[in-house]
Order: structure tokens, then C-alpha cells, then sequence
């Protein structure tokens, strides 16, 4: 005890396990196999990326308005500036395209407001972007109240498009699920199989399916002085098939709340709504987030699927413009386009719900 | 009943009363379903006479007459509905069964290889997943099909492999097998050997739970499998031949011709298809516990064993539900098809078919019910496998 061994002098580490040497020894050249992978990629991406950089960038035309201001050595981007205008409003008349931006601008806060947590009352703004902001955006797109000029939807397109469709099957399904879960879950037989049945059929076929169906299927359906818009009738398939998909994501989160926690709330005297509404969808909503952006992601991509119902979106307008006599030959650097816009809104969903994901996790899993 | 009923006129009037009112809401929701039916088919039968067009499935035996591009059973264009539906389905099933085969090969590289301790390998397998998860399917298919091979040369011009494979616009010629008589043993002789090997794998286990002595069953049966139908193949005088493509004109004569429709899709199926598969094997690789890994080296197994034995098994356990929806999600994806012309179900059914006919009604059920099926004959074989695979619990 009184003894009083002096401590062992502090010893730097192996010069070869520390800085850029030493990380590189132990993530790239940990052994001969490793060393020969790694100059293998090296190599592969040298042979890959620099041409692709210079084709994209260093080549590449900018500036212009017709195929001549092109040198044909890198990537012509022009094709896109050109049609940028088109490619983000379709055929929306260019005197009421502020109306447009006005909704893209809304869109833009209230998503930033319910994704950054330090904002205040997310309850409302929640309830506002699910129920008082489609009112006042179709008010303002589509036009005929108010002394604005009615516009069409066959005028609708581009970005535009593909933003609508994407925030109204978001804004429809949820709802839809979340009752749909809740009947699948309900002691109800009718109800139970009536939900079961619903999610099964359209997690079983496939939208385009589903597409087909909306455009030739549900003018039939109606009587026929009733005139059923193309775009409503897409919109109509997409949150029904979405709702099957929200569905089981919500479920999800419903079973992984313990049952003491509705049995407490039956102990309180609340009725069942308010049960779910009060303590159980708040948790089991919360625990979904991700699931329910995954979703999302899905469906976002999945707009790109009125191409095969003649929807001008996005993807089609491109699509459409590879056609165009005076900009033949334009295939790669639209579709690469497409895809950089596509890409960023989805990797952007996903780095958000494995943000929330990792906020969530409270540290109870094992 | 007595009880019940008193209970009730205690707790007040009938509609406070749970059970009742489970009836009540089901009642109505039965009502409402019924009238919604009811509304539907009296429009729609209204509608479809209007128009003139007659139901029922009496279409399927009249003349399709339209020729399809790639048809793995005998079809013209005198053959009848019910063959084009027949002819759709094959095709449809062909690039699932081709697009699943290759998104699990890539998907496995790619899951393990972002598992790497190689830095540069796991950081390249992260970026594949990211992209092309993030990257519409449609645009995928447009891309490989219009930007990339559609831009291959002329037949003239074809880009070719050893003279026997050729590359160009048209697709892909490849040379084709042409079975002589007496080459149907071969086919046989692999069923034979396939339940064989099965045999064999059974005894060797129960040998083992026996005996504990072990037989090198993986080796005997492969050797079986490949071993039964080469001898056969031999045996009955190698009754095979090839037809090897040739250029004559302006087109290849002879081999077999892949359509580029056919290969866009499988590309890009497979591409997609494959970053998500990579996402579950990575995940289910990591959800066994780092523990496992250690009582077995703690037992001193070496590491093959103890990948084979002790961390796939329970991989797979994760593995597998999530990779037989993607499998199912590659099916139902095949039906993009239709957007580049490959002439699957919902191209030449609910596409073609469906423009001549005006059967609306009748081809949509048709093909949503292909669907239906598969999706449902997949679940349960995969409920099946859940119940053989769950976690006993002691």
C-alpha cells in the first residue's frame, strides 16, 4: 500500500499507426490482398471519373440557346438551360408563374419548419400542411377564384408537376393509412378484413397497373356527364396505393407501442378516439418517421410513373424534348439531369429520417 | 345473457354499449360498402352500354392479330387474346427470373463489400447504393435503353466477341443451342441428381445428429449435380449442336437475339434492384450480435466455419423477408416495361390488347390478378419459412 511504483514513462505510438501513413496502412493496405483491391479501384476510378469530369464539366457548354453554341467535345447543357423554363413550369402560362413560385415558396417553409426540431407548435403546422395548405395551393394553381385566371392541368407540368403530384399523394396517404391501421388492428371483424383486404390488393399489383386502371378504369366508374380529370384521376390511384403502403408502416409503429399504455388510457375513461389520438398514435407516429419518409422516397420516385399515362412531369418533358428535331442526339445529358434532380430530393429524405433516426433512438434497443 | 343485459341497465341506454355499438359501426360500414358497389357497377354498366362495349371474357378467343417481338412459346398474329395474356406472362416472368439473378448476385457483392475493412471499397459500395437507390427505375430504364443502347452500332458494324457474340443496336447475338433427338435425357438426369443430392444432404444430417460423423455432402452433391448430366450428355453421344450468328446483308442470320428492350430493363431492374438488396444484406449481417462472433472464436472454430455456421444463419433469418419483398417488388417493377416496348404482361395485355378491344374492365382484373397471385403464392411460401426459421424461445 505505502509503496509507490513510479508510472512507466508515456510511450508515443508505432510512427506506422498514426497520421496519413498509418491510416492508410490500416484502411487501404492492411495485407496484400487488401493493397491489390485498393490499387484496383484507384485505378478503375481514374480509368471512370476523369473522363466522365471532363465530358460533365471541363468540356461542357453552358451558355448558349441553340445546339450550335455546342462544340460536341464535352456535354451540352445548353439543351437543358434552354428548356429550363419548361422543364420546371411545364405549359403554365408565364404571366401567372409567380402563382407557382408563391406555392413552391409555402412548401419550402413548412417542410423546413417541420424538419428542424427547434421550431415551435409542429402540431399546427403539421395539421396546416395536411389540411390548410392543399386548399390554398389549389386555389392559387389551379385558378378561378379570387380574380385569378383558371389554369388547366393539362397546362401543368415539369417539376411543377411532379412536385404536386408528390405532395398530394404524401398529403392524402398518410391519413388513409393511419386509418387504415388502425382498422387492420380494430376488434372488429367487418372492419379488420374489410382493411386487410384493401392493403393486400394494392400492396400486390403494380402501380403502373394501378395507373392504368385511374385512367381507363375510373371514368366507368362515374356517371358519364361527370368529367373526371386526367390528373385527378392519377391522383385519385396514387393515394390509394400509397395508403396500402402508409399503412403497414404506420402498423408497424402501432404494434411497437406496449398495450399498458392504451389499458392506462381505458383506466382514464377515454373513449377510443381519444385514446389514439391522445397516447397511442403520437408515440407510434413518432417511432414511424422514418419509415413513413421511406415511404415517401418511394412514392417520389414513383411519379415519375404518369410518364406511361401521358402526364407531362418531370422525367416526361425531358423525355418529350429528346424528340425535339433541334435537339436530337441530347439523351444523356438530359436523363443525367433528371436524374441529379430526382437524386437530390431523395438522398436529402433519406439523410433526414437516418437524422431522425439516430435523434429517436433513446437508447432502449439492444 | 341475464347478467349482460342487467349489467347494461345499470351502465345506462343501449348505445353506450360497446358491443353494440361494434355491431352498429359494422353494419354501417357494410351498408355504405354495398351501396358504393351497387353506385359503381350501375355506372359502369351504364357506361359500357353507352359505348357499346360488351362484357365478359369472350374476347379471349378472338383474333389478336398483332405480332409481338420476343415470344418464348409459338405465337402469330392468328393466334387468339388468351395466347397474346400467355405469350405477356412468359415475358414477364423471363426478366423477373433473370433481373432476380443478377440483383442477388450484385446485391450480395455489393451488401459484403461495403462491410470491407477496405476503406475505398466500402466507401465505392456506399456510393453505389446511393445513387442508384435514389434514381427513379423509369429513368434508369429510359437511360439504358435511349442514351445508352440505343446509341450501339449498326448490325454492320457490331462490336463482337471471339466471332461468336455480337453487340449492336438490335441487341445481343449469341449463339444458340439446337438439341438434337435423345437430348431430353440431359434435363432429366439433372432432376434425377438434383433429388439425389437432396437425399444425400438429409442422410448426412441425420448421420451427424446420429453418429456425429460428418460427410463432405456439399462437395457429393455438387459433384453429383454437375457430374450426373455430363455423363448422361456423353453417354447418349453429345446431341447438341450451335448455331453461331453470321452476318449476311444488313442482319445476323442464326444464334439467338437478345432484344435491347430485354436488356435495358434487365440492366437497370438489376441495378436497381440490387442497391436495396445490398442495404438488407449489410444490415442483416450487422444485426447478429458482435457476441456470436466471439463464443465462437471463444470455441475456437475457424472463421469459415463460423461465418457458415454461425453468422449467415442468423443473417439469414433478417435476410430473407425483406429480400423476398424486394424480389416481389422486381416483379411488379418489370411491369415498366412497357414505357421502352419490351412486350411483357402489361404492355402487350393492358397495353395492346387492351387499345383493340375497349376491354377495359375485364384485362385490367386480368393482369392485376397475375400480380395478385404471384404476390400471394410468395407470401406464403415466405410465412412458411418465418415459422420454420422462428426464434424458439425456451
Amino acid at each position: 500500500m505505502s509503496s509507490h511504483t513510479p508510472p512507466i514513462p508515456e510511450r508515443r505510438p508505432p510512427r506506422l499507426e498514426q497520421g496519413v501513413v498509418g491510416w492508410l496502412r490500416v484502411n487501404l493496405f492492411s495485407g496484400p490482398l487488401n493493397s491489390l483491391v485498393s490499387v484496383a479501384i484507384i485505378v478503375l476510378l481514374g480509368y471512370l471519373l476523369w473522363p466522365l469530369i471532363q465530358w460533365g464539366l471541363i468540356d461542357a457548354d453552358w451558355i448558349g440557346d441553340s445546339r450550335e453554341a455546342c462544340s460536341g467535345e464535352g456535354a451540352c447543357w445548353v439543351f437543358i438551360s434552354a428548356r429550363l423554363e419548361t422543364i420546371v413550369y411545364g405549359f403554365y402560362p408565364q404571366a401567372a408563374r409567380w402563382r407557382v413560385d408563391l406555392v413552391f415558396a409555402m412548401l419550402a417553409i413548412l417542410i423546413a419548419w417541420l424538419a428542424i426540431p427547434r421550431l415551435p407548435v409542429k402540431r399546427w403546422v403539421c395539421l396546416f400542411a395536411l389540411f390548410g395548405f392543399p386548399i390554398i395551393a389549389y386555389v392559387l394553381l389551379a385558378g378561378g377564384h379570387f380574380g385569378l385566371t383558371p389554369v388547366p392541368t393539362r397546362n401543368w407540368g415539369g417539376l411543377m408537376l411532379t412536385l404536386t403530384i408528390a405532395v398530394v399523394g404524401i398529403v392524402g396517404s398518410l391519413p388513409i393509412g393511419v386509418l387504415l391501421a388502425l382498422g387492420r388492428r380494430s376488434k372488429m371483424p367487418l372492419v379488420r378484413g374489410v382493411s386487410v383486404v384493401f392493403i393486400e390488393f394494392w400492396r400486390g399489383v403494380p402501380l403502373i397497373t394501378v395507373l392504368f386502371m385511374a385512367s381507363v378504369m375510373l371514368p366507368l366508374f362515374v356517371p358519364s356527364e361527370v368529367d373526371f380529370d386526367k390528373l385527378l384521376r392519377a391522383l385519385v390511384g396514387i393515394m390509394l396505393f400509397w395508403s396500402a403502403y402508409m399503412a403497414e408502416v404506420v402498423r408497424g409503429g402501432l404494434q411497437a407501442i406496449p398495450s399498458g399504455q392504451e389499458e392506462a388510457g381505458k383506466a382514464l375513461g377515454l373513449n377510443y378516439w381519444q385514446r389514439m389520438g391522445l397516447i397511442v398514435l403520437p408515440q407510434a407516429l413518432k417511432t414511424v418517421i422514418p419509415g413513413i419518409v421511406n415511404t415517401f422516397i418511394a412514392l417520389f420516385k414513383d411519379t415519375s410513373l404518369v410518364l406511361v399515362i401521358g402526364l407531362l412531369d418531370l422525367l416526361s418533358i425531358i423525355q418529350a424534348g429528346l424528340t425535339d428535331p433541334d435537339w436530337l442526339g441530347f439523351a444523356i445529358e438530359g436523363y443525367v439531369f433528371a436524374a441529379l434532380v430526382y437524386w437530390v430530393f431523395c438522398f436529402s429524405m433519406s439523410r433526414y429520417s437516418q437524422y431522425v433516426e439516430r435523434r429517436l433512438d433513446t437508447g432502449h434497443r439492444n | 345473457m341475464l347478467r349482460s343485459s342487467s349489467r347494461r341497465r345499470e351502465r345506462g341506454p343501449l348505445w353506450r354499449d360497446p358491443a353494440f355499438r361494434a355491431l352498429l359501426v359494422q353494419a354501417v360500414l357494410l351498408l355504405a360498402l354495398a351501396a358504393l358497389i351497387a353506385v359503381l357497377v350501375q355506372n359502369t354498366l351504364a357506361n359500357l352500354e353507352a359505348r357499346g362495349i360488351s362484357t365478359g371474357f369472350g374476347f379471349l378467343n378472338n383474333r389478336a392479330g398483332f405480332s409481338i417481338p420476343q415470344t418464348l412459346i409459338e405465337y402469330t398474329g392468328d393466334s387468339s387474346y388468351a395466347r397474346t395474356f400467355l405469350v405477356g406472362l412468359l415475358n414477364t416472368l423471363l426478366v423477373s427470373a433473370l433481373g432476380i439473378v443478377a440483383a442477388t448476385v450484385i446485391g450480395f457483392t455489393v451488401g459484403i463489400a461495403r462491410l470491407s475493412p477496405n476503406w475505398l471499397l466500402a466507401k465505392l459500395a456506399a456510393a453505389y447504393v446511393e445513387i442508384f437507390r435514389n434514381i427513379p427505375l423509369l429513368l434508369q430504364i429510359l437511360f439504358w435503353y435511349f442514351a445508352v443502347l440505343r446509341s450501339l452500332p449498326s448490325p454492320r458494324q457490331s462490336m463482337s466477341l471471339l466471332e461468336m457474340f455480337f453487340l449492336n443496336v438490335r441487341g445481343i447475338i449469341i449463339p444458340a443451342p439446337e438439341p438434337q433427338p435423345g437430348f431430353a435425357a440431359v434435363p432429366l438426369a439433372l432432376v434425377v441428381a438434383v433429388v439425389l443430392a437432396w437425399l444425400l444432404v438429409r442422410y448426412a444430417r441425420r448421420r451427424q445428429a446420429r453418429s456425429g460423423k460428418t460427410l463432405p455432402s456439399g462437395w457429393l452433391s455438387a459433384a453429383l449435380i454437375l457430374g450426373l448430366p455430363l455423363a448422361t450428355y456423353w453417354i447418349v453421344g453429345s446431341p447438341l449442336t450451335w448455331s453461331l450468328p453470321e452476318l449476311t446483308g444488313f442482319n445476323f442470320r442464326g444464334g439467338v437475339n437478345i432484344l435491347p428492350e430485354l436488356m435495358a430493363l434487365w440492366l437497370a431492374l438489376s441495378i436497381y434492384t440490387a442497391a436495396f438488396i445490398a442495404e438488407i444484406v449489410r444490415s442483416g449481417i450487422q444485426s447478429v450480435p458482435q457476441g456470436q462472433v466471439e463464443a465462437a472464436r471463444a470455441l475456437s472454430l475457424p472463421g469459415g466455419i463460423t461465418l457458415r455456421k454461425v453468422v449467415i444463419p442468423q443473417a439469414m433469418r433478417v435476410i430473407i423477408p425483406q429480400l423476398t419483398s424486394q424480389y416481389l417488388n422486381l416483379i411488379k417493377n418489370s411491369s415498366l416495361a412497357t414505357a421502352i416496348g419490351y412486350p411483357d404482361l402489361v404492355a402487350v395485355f393492358s397495353g395492346t390488347a387492351l387499345n383493340q378491344t375497349g376491354q377495359a374492365i375485364e384485362i385490367i382484373a386480368m393482369t392485376m390478378a397475375v400480380y395478385l397471385t404471384i404476390s400471394l403464392i410468395v407470401s406464403f411460401f415466405m410465412n412458411l419459412y418465418n415459422a420454420r426459421t422462428l426464434l424458439k424461445e425456451r
